[in-house]
């Protein structure tokens, strides 16, 4: 046996299961072709392998428990739970704003969207929502989208990783890095951004963000073209991908599920049509679906989405240029107070406002002071605002007591309802697929974990 | 869908406005010279659907669209985050009643009667077990949402009737989501389900169920909405809720031999002080905070 008792960190605990004695294989330093020869000594087909969480293609900390028959799966289940960093407790602790760049780093491929649904219920509370001026309305409309188009790249370029494309990782990621640059230069951050604020946007567009983005979509689109040439037909991909990671519109339906995978199915689904906020309305675009419920069609649609997020960016852009206006409500009871400005060291408060209320009014350093440290009380009571993030429905349910700081903030994040899916789309296929078939979930364990 | 949307915003908006109004109304009736631990009480056993005049005193019957009594949740004490210690400020003594918007009047507005409606005929046609009147304690319209707060032991019967009733529909439950009242007796710990209905150009509907601390049992509605098999092991988990009849009630973030349910308000957050440049930074449930 490969068993290693002596070792304080993988000690092999109780082995024998309640009816039966089980052999445990220990893979911890060994040599393969040992622990092969051991299973094959053994004429057992039925094994169960535990698969994570630390594991390269199962997107970050997922634990997989597959009990294997050769090489077909009989049982899967999913262990969750390893990036619990307690973000819903942590935002009691703060202010509402503050709580925004909490919620950000949940599902750190989608920052936008987590500020997006915080903030849509945080608006809905104090009932600022028709209040939001039109200009922070298209900032936050431009950013999601250009996002949506990141984490759909994200989702293709770790998938194709994972069955051994890497061509499709470097090409992602390299159409992925244009765009974060954009995030970057609007916002200072490339991820974890905290820019979508309760009652428009932290700050407005710095110059030349307009045409950056406006250079950067024909690149983009160019860069999708790659990467269609490179996946759509490729027989190897075919191959691995269709019929696979099947989920129909009733198995999605019973599990809840939102988003690619729902669409794969045939339902056109989509929030941003179904009940638009944020201006969706005003937006021409295509909710795209497809019918072969498999893995395959959920990449197709991902692709075919990013070209809609492209078309909805570039009709920000045209009302950006034309509408100059404010990007924060006008209450200034609730409106952040500080401005920020690049510096030599990188975003930070902005020399002007420091000179005023420093130097010349009083009153604004008291209000500064107040709405920054204190910050504002939201009526007691309760909403949810549910937005279309690329993995699905990401709600989020806020209660307000009536004080600076949520009394409770919960997310309703799609990876965490989506993975729930695994077992029904893996049992009975190969072990190979199992890998396939989560990654067309695309889940991302700091949104599942929270 | 662009017409029945209209409506609903211009509705929401009147809620909100009503409420508010409402609310501020309770406040003035009673006055700064009752104490507030007395308008809290005097609002609460309130015959649903009256209010007080304020020149007469009398009781005249609310207007259609408002929710009038507000309900106490809590009681905020002093100002300014002065707990402990000498309060300088002069607000120590202050006490305000945490007033949460009260039971709806008919019509509700929106679409939000026509789904009260199906309910009630749906519960009381006998295709569940209880009556409308018996399941449903009462209905919040608030901020353009519809709550529906269902007793807990009728919890399968209302959800089955949400999901099968062609008129509601609602096939999706996004989840549950607790929250702990250690102020409310006898009902501290709250479920929240958010149902979403596709057929119908998405409506939504919250579902909100209590049970006491000492008695935290609700009914599992797994077999209903399977969706929510992770939602109610995660609300087990942070909110200590037993959902009964859930097929493998088990941790799902916490580690398995976690103790305790960490989103409880008794829970602390932990954490260490920070010094920084020879300063000390206190954890954040311990900095001080505006309450």
């Amino acid at each position: 046996m490969t068993t290693y008792h002596d070792d304080i960190y993988a000690t092999s605990g109780d082995n024998t299961l309640a009816d039966e004695e089980a052999h445990v294989f220990n893979a911890t330093g060994g040599d393969w072709d040992q622990l092969v020869d051991e299973a094959a000594a053994l004429h057992e087909e039925r094994i169960v392998v535990n698969m994570g969480p630390q594991h390269p293609s199962t997107h970050g900390v997922l634990r997989l428990i597959l009990e294997l028959d050769g090489e077909t799966v009989t049982e899967t289940r999913a262990g969750i739970g390893y990036l619990h960093t307690g973000i819903e407790k942590n935002m009691e602790f703060r202010t509402w704003t503050q709580g925004v760049t909490f919620c950000t780093r949940m599902d750190y491929l989608t920052p936008f969207f987590n500020e997006a649904a915080f903030c849509l219920s945080v608006e809905k509370l104090l009932g600022i929502t028709d209040q939001v001026p039109e200009r922070a309305n298209v900032i936050r409309v431009l950013m999601m989208e250009l996002n949506r188009i990141t984490s759909h790249l994200v989702a293709l370029a770790t998938g194709g990783m994972e069955m051994g494309a890497t061509t499709v990782m470097t090409v992602g990621f390299r159409e992925r890095e244009r765009i974060l640059s954009i995030f970057e230069m609007v916002t200072g951050l490339r991820m974890n951004n905290a820019y979508i604020r309760p009652g428009g946007v932290a700050q407005d567009l710095p110059p030349g963000a307009i045409d950056k983005v406006r250079d950067t979509i024909p690149l983009v689109r160019k860069g999708l073209g790659e990467l269609e040439m490179l996946l759509n037909e490729n027989p190897i991909l075919k191959g691995r991908m269709v019929d696979v990671g099947y989920l129909d519109l009733t198995g999605c339906m019973a599990l809840g599920i939102t988003g690619p995978v729902l669409r794969s199915t045939g339902l056109p689904h989509d929030l941003r049509k179904l009940e638009p906020y944020c201006g969706y309305e005003t937006y021409d675009f295509d909710v795209i679906t497809r019918t072969e419920a498999d893995a395959y069609a959920r990449l197709r649609i991902r692709i075919d989405e990013m070209y809609e997020s492209l078309k909805i960016a570039e009709q920000c852009i045209d009302r950006l240029q034309s509408n100059p206006g404010p990007v924060m409500v006008e209450d200034k009871k609730i409106a952040w107070p500080a401005q920020l400005a690049i510096g030599g060291d990188g975003m930070g408060n902005s020399l002007d406002h420091i000179r005023e209320i420093m130097g010349t009014s009083m009153e604004s350093l008291i209000h500064h002071f107040k709405l920054v440290t204190e910050g504002f009380r939201v009526p007691p009571g309760q909403a949810y605002a549910a937005v279309e993030s690329p993995k699905g429905e990401l709600g989020c349910h806020t209660v307000s007591d009536g004080g600076t700081r949520p009394y409770r903030a919960h997310f309703r994040d799609p990876s965490f309802n989506n993975l729930q899916a695994t077992a029904a789309m893996c049992e009975g296929g190969q072990v190979a697929d199992v890998i396939v078939a989560v990654a067309s979930i695309d889940p991302v364990m700091g949104g599942v974990d929270r | 869908m662009a017409e029945e949307k209209d409506p609903k915003q211009a509705t929401a908006n009147s809620n909100i406005d009503g409420t508010q109004s409402k609310a501020s109304a309770q406040d003035k009736t009673a006055g700064p010279d009752q104490p507030a631990s007395q308008a809290a009480t005097s609002t609460a056993p309130n015959q649903p659907g009256t209010v007080v005049d304020r020149e007469s005193g009398e009781r005249l019957p609310a207007q259609p669209g408002t929710a009038p009594d507000p309900v106490v949740v809590g009681e905020r004490r002093g100002m300014f985050g002065a707990v402990e210690g000498g309060d300088t400020s002069g607000y120590g003594g202050l006490r305000s009643p945490i007033l949460f918007p009260g039971t709806a009047v008919r019509p509700y507005g929106s679409y939000f009667d026509e789904i009260a409606d199906r309910l009630e005929g749906a519960l009381d046609s006998g295709a569940g077990d209880a009556a409308y009147g018996e399941a449903i304690e009462r209905v919040v319209v608030d901020r353009g949402e519809l709550t529906l707060f269902v007793r807990r032991e009728h919890l399968p019967t209302v959800a089955r009737a949400m999901r099968d009733d062609p008129a509601l529909r609602f096939e999706l439950c996004t989840g549950v989501s607790g929250v702990h009242y250690p102020h409310e007796e006898g009902r501290e710990l709250h479920a929240v389900y958010h149902l979403l209905s596709i057929t119908h150009g998405g409506r939504r509907v919250r579902l909100e169920v209590t049970c006491p601390d000492s008695d935290p049992h609700i009914p599992s509605i797994v077999s209903i909405y399977p969706a929510n098999d992770w939602h109610e092991r995660e609300t087990w988990d942070m909110f200590g809720i037993e959902f009964d009849g859930h097929p493998a009630l088990t941790r799902i973030l916490m580690p398995d031999d976690w103790p305790g349910h960490p989103q409880r308000k008794d829970y602390p957050l932990g954490g260490i002080p920070v010094e920084y440049k020879g300063a000390t930074v206190p954890p954040p449930d311990q900095r001080r905070s505006y309450n």
